[in-house]
């Protein structure tokens, strides 16, 4: 792994988490979809990180998030399924020894794996964390609305966002 | 005990994700609990050091409205003072007091950290075990009702648990005819200007536009405006009904809060600790 893609990762997490604890805390329409577009920098790590390595990340990165929330431990669990659908995604999905590409980004990717790929790591971080921040199940139907609601938010952003910042490489 | 250890390496991510995701939940549910010893949140003084710096550009985006909050009250206390002086004291009779210091004392303080989008609310302030903050103190808006409890303490700060918590339970009971419910807010509703009061007997009238105000039976003095009723009466098929209100506290836009300091209430709980339970 070159210092330049430990550099990058580190400057998005500081942008991401900054941009999440800032501005998208006080964001949510009719209080029923809020997006947690931090997630992104999970989804952006390179591929040839440690699995051990990688769910310590997502550990710390869901336990700061949880210390400015005030939600000790949701985000943090959230963010370890998170990891988890990701392995299982990309060990599906790409062969192992033919990581071409240093990070999976849309730009690398493809839209269409990148999209699948942005969809379950989503919905998988949302369902834990709503189900988890609500804790019963009398509010249950209301819950995974509002999950489904914030998902599609949260999607919504990372899509632009990595629209905006998209590189083709060129072969 | 070789194969096991291939069949874990091997199945590394999983074994992580049942480690990890543990931790979580653990944190979560002892996070849960009242008591508790890990301060991973807001009152952390590299948290709050954030929050509290950067308050500052809203706080002068709000001075207006907050100027506006604060005269309104200045007035309505200076009528109260003129109503106290105009009374003839000619016929005055003396009334030793022998409590002599007021059972509630206010304590100001400013919100640096505020939000209302999640299903369970927290609100930091800048007061601390320095200013004499206890956590289940009672904290309330200028002339505008209740915002929650004191949750957690550290030296200079404070979290608030506010009303928009699926905890929070503050004993109400409606103005006009002292029917006692219990304020909570939720249940398939995140609009942080509506809450319901719930378990008010089937038997007493609610109006539409009814004040509801605290009942004094909670750590909350009696009397506190909370909001007026929007729905009376939604039925809940058992004895009890159930009322959706309309706050009066504006949660988005609160800067400034009183911390309700109750010289009683320590004497409260440990005597209310020494009835049995009711179950």
């Amino acid at each position: 792994m070159s210092s330049r893609l430990v550099l990058t990762n580190i400057v998005r997490w500081f942008i991401l988490l900054l941009f999440q604890i800032l501005l998208l805390r006080n964001l949510s329409f009719y209080n029923m979809a809020t997006p947690f577009v931090y997630i992104l920098f999970l989804l952006l790590l390179p591929f040839g990180i440690p699995n051990l390595l990688l769910y310590l990340i997502a550990f710390i990165t869901g336990l700061t998030l949880d210390a400015f929330y005030d939600t000790l431990g949701v985000h943090t669990a959230a963010c370890v399924t998170l990891v988890f659908v990701r392995i299982l995604f990309i060990s599906v999905t790409v062969s192992r020894d033919g990581f071409d590409e240093p990070e999976p980004t849309l730009g690398n990717m493809g839209i269409k794996w990148f999209l699948l790929y942005a969809f379950l790591c989503t919905f998988a971080h949302h369902i834990v964390l709503f189900f988890l921040e609500t804790f019963r199940l009398t509010e249950f139907s209301y819950t995974l609305l509002k999950c489904a609601l914030s998902g599609i938010f949260t999607l919504f952003l990372i899509t632009l966002i990595e629209f905006i910042f998209y590189n083709r490489k060129v072969r | 005990m070789r194969n096991l250890w291939i069949f874990i390496s091997r199945y590394n991510a999983f074994f992580f994700f049942i480690i990890f995701f543990t931790i979580g939940v653990v944190l979560t549910v002892r996070n849960n609990s009242y008591q508790r010893s890990v301060t991973i949140n807001s009152t952390n003084k590299v948290v709050g050091d954030v929050y509290n710096n950067l308050n500052v550009l809203k706080k002068y985006i709000n001075l207006g409205s907050v100027n506006d909050s604060l005269a309104v009250e200045n007035a309505k206390l200076k009528t109260e003072i003129l109503a106290l002086k105009n009374i003839d004291t000619a016929k005055d009779v003396l009334v030793k007091d022998t409590a002599g210091v007021p059972q509630y004392t206010y304590l100001s303080a400013r919100v640096i950290k505020n939000s209302i989008t999640n299903r369970n609310n927290f609100i930091t302030i800048n007061r601390g075990t320095a200013d004499g903050i206890e956590t289940n103190m009672p904290v309330i808006s200028p002339g505008r009702g209740v915002v929650g409890f004191v949750q957690d303490v550290s030296d200079h700060l404070a979290t608030v648990r506010s009303l928009l918590h699926k905890d929070t339970h503050i004993s109400v009971s409606v103005k006009r005819n002292n029917a006692v419910g219990s304020l909570v807010w939720g249940d398939r509703n995140s609009d942080y200007r509506k809450a319901y009061i719930k378990d008010i007997p089937n038997h007493f009238k609610v109006n539409l536009k009814d004040t509801i105000v605290t009942s004094g039976f909670s750590f909350f003095p009696s009397g506190i405006p909370v909001g007026t009723v929007s729905n009376p009466g939604i039925s809940t098929g058992d004895n009890f009904m159930t009322i959706e209100i309309n706050l009066f506290n504006d949660f988005s836009t609160l800067q400034y809060v009183y911390v309700i300091k109750n010289k009683l209430a320590k004497e409260q709980t440990e005597l209310e600790a020494k009835l049995p339970n009711e179950q």
